[in-house]
């Protein structure tokens, strides 16, 4: 469990029209979400707790409901950078899917941040039942990726540069 | 048969030429003709008909040009110079403007209260061709340039019609020679075999013909005007062509076209055809200033193209290659000109040929990209050249 | 105290593009570490020039040169001119340089101007990268004062880092006015940066947008440009013709004579710096154009 991790009391009941309201989740067929939701737990974070950890195990991933999240790298003598920030309808962290399901950067909570984490063993289990629903995750997953690499792309390029 | 043999045209002894210049020079002109200097015949201030260069021709060939002696005493016995009217008119360096700074006090001068008059004598179709190109840039937009507007106002033109065309000439294909109808006061057509050495004129405007009537010049003959349009039907016979047809789609579709990787192998990006393209117009400015800080000045000084600074913006120049800017000059002359100025930028003058120091030639690279590969072209030698002594 | 002013022989001053107008400066401030902002006035105490959003005038500093530079400030504003300038090289930083009271030769305004006019009634989103804001600035100050020509007003700013952040305040103010969206990001961010970290084109994620409805405007670094007309184009469905940008390149003399503009057929000193992208479509991203 990642620190200051705060279980809600909210039932899955309750959760399920959350999940169909996600962007992420937008259009998915209902009987998947019903499959889904038997992972999904609500969780909140305050300013400066870490939700993730490089090196740490990626056994969640999370759909942001409210705040801001900052991914960040570190390198030695050199304070952390934050690469990207997450916020409302995003999604955080895709380690849970690909071997060895190990976490890449931090994420630090900026604004106090409410989300949906969903159980990586337990997605992997359903996926590996349904192929259906883990081709579906995968390309929404895949889209994701391919927006992420694109910005990266451009921000790579440092456009603003003083000598850009 | 010559369709437009007018009647009114008259005829000018060799002698009536030198009346000419003193005519011109009395009514305040300077008159700025050719001669022949530093081995090539140059556009300049003459003062009278012994600077005109008699008795003289050029040969041309891609990346070659030499004087010959002609084994006649033609004045305009040539094709053209390196040079062209563009210098009296669009000045290769001008000063804009001059500030002066004394104490809180602040002077913008500007430097075109006073235009000098120019008579041009002896220019060539494709240079009437090429001023009616460069009128377009510094005249027929939202901005006039006063200090172009300000010289070419008052400009007197003695165009000379060719006679013979030399093997970079291809004005016939691009439609402006070797016969000029328009943008002269006068034009000349020079008759010269072993009977005559005379000069059929024609005006072209009311001063134009006021000149003609004060050098009391007598009416040609019918056989005379026909010897002189013969003899410009001979200049049309040109072995060098431009393709032009759907030329601006041609070069904006073939912008990957590999020939400009083939150009680039041969293209030392020198700028020589900017320098002697009668229509490229480019500039770049210059600040100039005292030690003292209380005098400086703007100058404005041709520019081109094919110089790395050309396309400076922050951060590094956006053509780096000779391949673009060869590319880019090419493009402009013969396609996005038509589109900034309804008209090709290229007149067919040949000088971008002639001078290039590798010899590549503007004809063969349109050749080339319309698919049929870089020949040679030919070259054919003019007929009554002779190896200078 | 401003200079005072003598043009012996002007007789053909009106008529003269190439003539800088002398020009007081009236305020400088600091924008950023490398970014200023000036406001001049013309010397001779006649209204300065007005001006259209997205117009650009030539600041000649005495003896250095002269430079192209976006007009930054309010077109209601009579009477001066603001400039936002970054300071890059010789020539900006003897610009920036320039104290209250020193002078500038100014030439024009020229160029094309944002479409504002025909946008009218539709959703304007504006789309700034780094020193790009500084063209925009003009058009947002003139939709938030005709608030009721225009639908919705969207602002996407990006900028490298927390510092480089321009018109801080303001774009604070300005995400305070009704119907008015104001979404900032950096490219780099420290740890006590709270704002968004991420390229200005992962702003669009937070955005709904009604594509029939919106126009945009964008000006920023050329390849932050073509980065976006493909979210707008192929993600969000806006159409080339409803995409406007305001382009750069090398000029010398802004009214179209010296050459150096040059972009495919156009001149950018006088066919743009704002060109529809319509226009541009497959000469943007071509390779040393």
């Amino acid at each position: 469990m990642p620190r200051q991790f705060q279980r809600g009391t909210t039932s899955m009941n309750s959760l399920e029209p959350i999940l169909a309201k996600h962007p992420f989740f937008e259009g998915l067929d209902p009987a998947y979400l019903k499959l889904l939701v038997g992972c999904a737990s609500n969780v909140r974070f305050d300013p400066g707790a870490y939700v993730i950890r490089q090196g740490e195990g990626a056994s969640h991933f999370y759909l942001i409901r409210q705040g801001r999240i900052a991914l960040e790298t570190r390198a030695p003598q050199r304070p952390p950078i934050v690469i990207e920030t997450l916020e409302e309808g995003d999604i955080l962290g895709w380690s849970w899917l690909i071997p060895p399901y190990l976490w890449r950067f931090d994420a630090r909570i900026v604004e106090p941040t409410r989300a949906i984490a969903l159980d990586g063993k337990c997605l992997r289990m359903k996926c590996d039942e349904n192929h259906d629903l883990g081709y579906e995750l995968l390309k929404r997953f895949a889209h994701i990726v391919t927006q992420r690499l694109q910005a990266t792309r451009l921000q790579l390029l440092d456009v603003y540069a003083p000598n850009a | 048969m010559g369709p437009t043999v007018a009647s009114n045209r008259s005829v000018i002894e060799v002698e009536g030429i030198a009346q000419l210049i003193a005519l011109l020079q009395r009514r305040g002109y300077q008159v700025a003709g050719p001669t022949l200097r530093d081995g090539a015949i140059a556009c300049e201030i003459i003062n009278k008909l012994e600077d005109l260069p008699a008795g003289w021709t050029d040969e041309q060939a891609p990346g070659h040009y030499r004087v010959k002696k002609r084994n006649d005493g033609a004045l305009f016995g040539y094709s053209v110079g390196p040079q062209s009217w563009k210098k009296f008119l669009h000045p290769p360096e001008l000063q804009l403007v001059e500030l002066r700074r004394d104490g809180a006090s602040l002077k913008i001068l500007h430097n075109h209260s006073v235009f000098p008059h120019f008579a041009f004598l002896g220019v060539r179709p494709c240079e009437l061709a090429a001023i009616a190109v460069q009128d377009r840039v510094f005249q027929g937009g939202r901005f006039t340039d006063p200090h172009y507007d300000g010289r070419r106002g008052q400009v007197f033109i003695v165009a000379v019609q060719c006679t013979q065309a030399g093997p970079s000439c291809f004005c016939a294909s691009m439609g402006t020679g070797p016969r000029a109808r328009e943008g002269f006061d006068v034009a000349l057509t020079e008759i010269i075999d072993s009977d005559h050495h005379l000069f059929v004129a024609e005006a072209g405007t009311k001063a134009g013909a006021e000149v003609l009537k004060e050098l009391h010049a007598v009416p040609a003959t019918p056989v005379l005007c026909q010897q002189a349009e013969e003899s410009i039907r001979h200049a049309s016979v040109q072995t060098r062509q431009m393709d032009t047809a759907g030329i601006r789609d041609l070069l904006y579709e073939n912008f990957d076209h590999p020939e400009w990787d083939n150009v680039a192998t041969r293209c030392l990006s020198c700028a020589n055809c900017t320098m002697v393209c009668p229509t490229c117009f480019c500039t770049t400015m210059e600040d100039v200033s005292e030690v003292t800080g209380e005098h400086a000045g703007r100058w404005r000084r041709w520019d081109s193209c094919f110089t790395q600074s050309f396309s400076y913006i922050h951060g590094g120049s956006v053509r780096t290659s000779s391949k673009s800017r060869f590319r880019q000059w090419m493009t402009h002359k013969l396609a996005s000109w038509i589109d900034q100025f309804g008209t090709s930028g290229c007149v067919g003058c040949g000088r971008c040929i002639t001078w290039c120091p590798v010899g590549i030639e503007i004809t063969e690279e349109v050749h080339a990209i319309r698919g049929g590969g870089v020949n040679a072209a030919p070259i054919s030698k003019g007929d009554n050249i002779h190896e200078l002594a | 105290m401003p200079p005072t002013l003598e043009q012996p022989g002007i007789s053909h001053a009106a008529s003269d593009p190439m003539r800088p107008e002398p020009y007081f400066v009236a305020s400088v401030s600091r924008e950023t570490h490398d970014t200023f902002t000036l406001s001049v006035e013309p010397a001779n105490g006649v209204p300065a020039a007005g001006f259209a959003p997205g117009q650009f005038s030539m600041l000649y500093v005495f003896g250095v040169g002269e430079l192209p530079i976006s007009i930054s400030g309010d077109p209601e504003q009579a009477g001066r001119l603001t400039y936002t300038v970054r300071s890059v090289g010789p020539a900006t930083q003897a610009l920036v340089s320039r104290v209250t009271g020193d002078w500038l030769g100014v030439r024009g305004p020229f160029g094309a101007a944002w479409p504002l006019e025909a946008v009218r009634g539709k959703d304007v989103l504006i789309i700034a990268g780094g020193i790009g804001l500084a063209p925009l600035r003009p058009a947002i100050y003139h939709i938030l004062r005709h608030r009721d020509d225009y639908v919705r007003l969207i602002v996407l700013y990006g900028a490298r880092s927390p510092g480089d952040l321009l018109y801080k305040k303001e774009l604070a103010a300005w995400g305070r006015s009704p119907d008015t969206q104001v979404l900032t990001t950096v490219d780099y961010g420290g740890v006590n940066w709270r704002g968004r970290v991420g390229v200005v084109t992962t702003l669009f994620r937070h955005l709904r947008m009604h594509p029939d409805k919106t126009v945009a405007f964008i000006c920023g670094p050329e390849i932050m440009m073509r980065y976006v007309i493909t979210e707008l184009e192929e993600n969000r469905g806006v159409l080339a013709n409803d995409i406007y940008l305001s382009m750069e390149r090398n000029m010398k003399c802004a009214v179209g004579f010296c050459g150096h503009c040059q972009y495919g057929p156009y001149f950018i000193c006088k066919d743009g710096p704002v060109f529809c992208y319509q226009k541009l479509r497959g000469l943007l991203g071509k390779h040393e154009l």
